[in-house]
């Protein structure tokens, strides 16, 4: 019968790819977790395995996870794309930053506003401002961006402009940086904030979008690198105690390499100077 | 049927209901199917540029923002191997048992297909989580092809199972009545005459499971991982189409027309395997005169 | 006549697929076993926190609050308006398919349907962002709400739908067509007096799988539910759905939050199980 013969031929193709697999496997890295960071470091990966003999395969999943992992050394470093917290470096792990991102507000670009104070962005997000007029602005109704808990962008923002959680009056909340940027550009009213590198990203491949300044300083990395954007966040790969040789090596590679630099900056990130 | 009413011939009320059913079924297909192609379409005039052979061909460069698929169409068709290798089997043969040796309407049947449907309510998050805890650590089978076609088929599973059950009910009693008047064994008549009259169904079990398994993007991501590597095994890890469609669109900066290019592959590759499921189980073959 | 080329009874090959079939089934239950009661388990610690998961609507787990309720009307509201969009329209489109459509037509639209069931819930979600949600919102902001969440649901189980109702159709036997076509009975009144009533039960059926798909789907709801944690006043307000939850806070989540998570699984099961079987009692 047909369906037999193709049956066979389907098991037969299940065992010969799986006997495949029984070779010595080389030596080999896992790096998991934050999904910002995953992309540059698969792309700096892809370059450390040509001239290094080693393999190393990028996980995503989240910051959490990563860090889960490399506390229950399911992976050999982890990517978190915020600062460890004090309960975490009392465990003992280290971080190590690569980069650093920053975080701006971003509009829809057809709202005229220029700028806001911090005075502002506090009221809009604590729902006291509901229609884009009050600032003598083109009637229109603000749609806050919020995003969700446990995000480290949502904290370093509340940490600026000291609100607590419980205060916000968001519209929408978003999970991710993307779905930020493209609720926003879908929307006249909309205001909300994203990683500055995710933004510039956005804005030049078409997205009606803009970053916003703060404290008159605009959105750019060259702000992040000299230290004058005050948002920002740090982007780290995350180690149980010292790092060993090969992660170490990895490291160096990533600091002082020009490759791993340009990738980096490619990303919009600012590479860390250490 | 019709009404004759002082010399006119009127349409009768069942006509005029088929009239109108035609027109309302037609209406709502024609809108649906437009608003369907409307929507492949903004996939289209997004990617299209992005396709060629090479992009099919040539390996993933810098983090998938240029080069091609190559790994990751490899990466795909291993794991749907896997996915249909464990699942067809098990499905099959749990349809079989539940029809064959157990009573319709008894509490074991009724138990058996209500689980199933209440599985297939299981959110994927929670198979993703299951996935990686059972098959990933527990199995040992770590990021791998193996660990997410495996989970991928137990995320099919209740489709498959009641599918393919829905189809062996279906059969007419004729049929059953003939075979056992011709003397066949459970299993002859299961083969001969059964499995090919419910054909339609399994096919159809069998597409929109493999539809699932391709669309399916959080289990994946958390069992078979990330790697953009050409996998030599099924025990490597391997990115599938649809984790690399959310990555480029979600995390890769400016990565948004290849999503929709690789989208428009992904596509591809379903009408490719539907053909070929339809081909392998000749149910384009029309059965029925019309 | 012989009928040399059909397999002779034999005992011994019947119950060789016995044996196989029923090794089957128990590998296909242990594994959707160990599922449900591993995530049961991990919902064990959240117990505690029942009544207050089921009553209260604030949601804020890091001060402790896990008040559940507005979550769980989110899921229900878009679930159960996802389906009643989705089944009638699946139903008609399944008859004019199998029925009333040209011939030539048919295998294109399947495969348009056969498609459509295979497109990632990412690309829904973005379809949904970018062109459903700013129409929306033209309605009333944000545009973010249960009513596009909903249309969004709809949009992916209608394929399923569609395709299982035309598979079952289509298996109705050629005995009954014909005595219908010798009735003269119009295309219409042949569905309703004919098909209907043979295709009822597994049409509910395919639609009670769907109802299960609709309430377990993450990704597109999450896009553009707007992930508000409150009672909606609208179906232009913002939600949460449970799912959506689990995944935007699982990353993050601690030990007494993530069994609140699991819990939330739970919950989802048991409101599934409940709306299935209340289906299965009058169809």
């Amino acid at each position: 019968m047909r369906t037999n013969k193709v049956f066979m031929r389907l098991q037969c193709a299940l065992v010969i790819t799986i006997l495949a697999g029984c070779s010595p496997a080389p030596d080999s890295l896992s790096l998991t977790g934050s999904s910002t960071i995953a992309p540059v470091m698969t792309e700096i990966a892809q370059h450390y395995e040509a001239e290094h003999k080693i393999r190393i395969d990028v996980q995503s999943g989240g910051s959490g996870r990563g860090i889960q992992d490399v506390r229950q050394g399911l992976a050999d470093a982890g990517m978190a794309s915020r600062a460890l917290t004090p309960t975490e470096l009392a465990e003992g792990l280290q971080a190590h930053t690569i980069a650093y991102d920053g975080i701006a507000l971003i509009i829809h670009s057809d709202n005229p506003l220029t700028e806001l104070s911090r005075e502002q962005v506090v009221a809009l997000y604590q729902g006291k401002i509901d229609n884009w007029s009050a600032l003598s602005l083109p009637a229109r109704p603000v749609v806050i961006v919020n995003k969700a808990e446990g995000r480290s962008t949502l904290e370093l923002f509340l940490q600026e402009f000291g609100l607590k959680s419980e205060q916000i009056k968001a519209d929408v909340v978003a999970g991710e940086n993307q779905q930020v940027i493209l609720t926003v550009a879908g929307n006249s009213g909309a205001v909300g904030y994203v990683s500055i590198g995710a933004a510039l990203a956005a804005e030049s491949s078409g997205a009606t979008i803009r970053t916003l300044p703060l404290d008159g300083i605009p959105a750019t990395t060259e702000a992040i690198a000299n230290g004058s954007w005050p948002l920002q966040r740090p982007l780290n790969l995350v180690t149980r105690g010292q790092p060993d040789t090969d992660i170490d090596a990895l490291l160096q590679y990533i600091r002082h390499s020009s490759d791993a630099r340009r990738l980096i900056l490619d990303y919009q990130f600012v590479p860390a100077t250490n | 049927m019709t009404i004759r009413l002082a010399g006119l011939t009127l349409p009768g009320r069942s006509a005029l209901s088929d009239g109108l059913a035609k027109s309302i079924g037609a209406l709502l297909s024609l809108s649906l199917t437009g608003l369907l192609f409307a929507l492949l379409m903004t996939l289209i005039w997004q990617g299209a540029n992005q396709l060629s052979p090479d992009f099919l061909l040539s390996a993933p460069q810098a983090g998938g923002r240029t080069g091609g698929i190559n790994s990751i169409l490899v990466s795909t068709a291993m794991i749907l191997l896997v996915c249909l290798a464990a699942l067809v089997p098990l499905g099959l043969a749990s349809a079989i048992l539940v029809t064959q040796w157990l009573a319709s309407g008894s509490f074991p049947e009724r138990i058996t297909s209500y689980s199933m449907d209440v599985l297939s309510a299981v959110p994927s998050i929670v198979f993703a989580l299951f996935g990686y805890q059972f098959f990933a650590i527990t199995l040992g089978l770590g990021f791998s092809i193996l660990a997410g076609g495996l989970t991928l088929a137990c995320m099919s599973l209740p489709l498959m199972i009641r599918g393919t059950e829905q189809a062996l009910r279906g059969v007419p009693n004729e049929l059953h009545q003939a075979s056992n008047a011709l003397g066949l064994s459970t299993s002859g008549m299961l083969w001969k005459v059964l499995l090919p009259s419910a054909r339609h169904g399994i096919a159809a079990a069998i597409i929109l499971s493999i539809g699932r398994a391709l669309a399916e993007t959080a289990v994946l991501l958390f069992t078979a991982g990330y790697v953009l590597r050409m996998p030599s095994s099924v025990m490597d890890s391997g990115r599938t189409l649809s984790v690399h469609i959310y990555d480029l669109a979600m995390h890769v900066p400016g990565g948004e027309q290849r999503a929709a290019a690789t989208a428009i592959v992904l596509v591809s590759l379903i009408i490719l395997i539907n053909l070929a499921v339809h081909r392998l189980l000749r149910t384009s073959e029309v059965s029925h005169a019309r | 006549m012989t009928t040399s080329s059909f397999p002779q009874p034999t005992d011994r090959r019947d119950r060789l697929l016995f044996v196989l079939c029923a090794i089957s089934t128990l590998v296909v239950v242990a594994l959707l076993l160990l599922l449900t009661v591993s995530t049961v388990l991990k919902a064990v610690p959240a117990l505690p926190s029942l009544t207050q998961a089921l009553t209260e609507t604030n949601w804020a787990p890091l001060s402790g609050q896990f008040g559940m309720l507005a979550m769980i009307v989110g899921s229900l509201t878009v679930s159960l308006l996802a389906l009643s969009l989705a089944a009638p329209l699946a139903l008609i489109l399944a008859a004019w398919l199998a029925l009333y459509s040209p011939p030539l037509l048919r295998a294109p639209l399947r495969t348009l349907y056969e498609l459509m069931a295979g497109i990632p819930s990412v690309v829904y979600g973005l379809w949904g962002l970018i062109l459903l949600v700013p129409l929306v919102n033209q309605l009333a902001p944000p545009g973010a709400s249960l009513l596009s969440a909903a249309i969004v649901v709809a949009l992916m189980i209608l394929p399923y739908g569609v395709l299982l109702i035309d598979s079952r159709l289509q298996s109705v036997p050629l005995t009954a067509r014909q005595a219908a076509l010798a009735a003269g009975l119009p295309r219409f009144a042949m569905f309703r007096a004919v098909y209907w009533p043979m295709t009822r039960d597994g049409a509910v059926k395919a639609m009670v799988l769907q109802f299960g798909r609709a309430i377990g789907e993450t990704m597109a709801v999450l896009m553009v539910a707007g992930n508000v944690v409150a009672l909606p006043d609208s179906v232009l307000a913002p939600v949460r759905t449970l799912t959506a939850n689990i995944a935007l806070e699982m990353g993050y989540a601690d030990d007494g939050h993530r069994a609140m998570l699991y819990l939330s699984g739970v919950l989802l099961l048991l409101v599934a199980m409940l709306t299935m079987a209340l289906v299965r009692r009058n169809p």
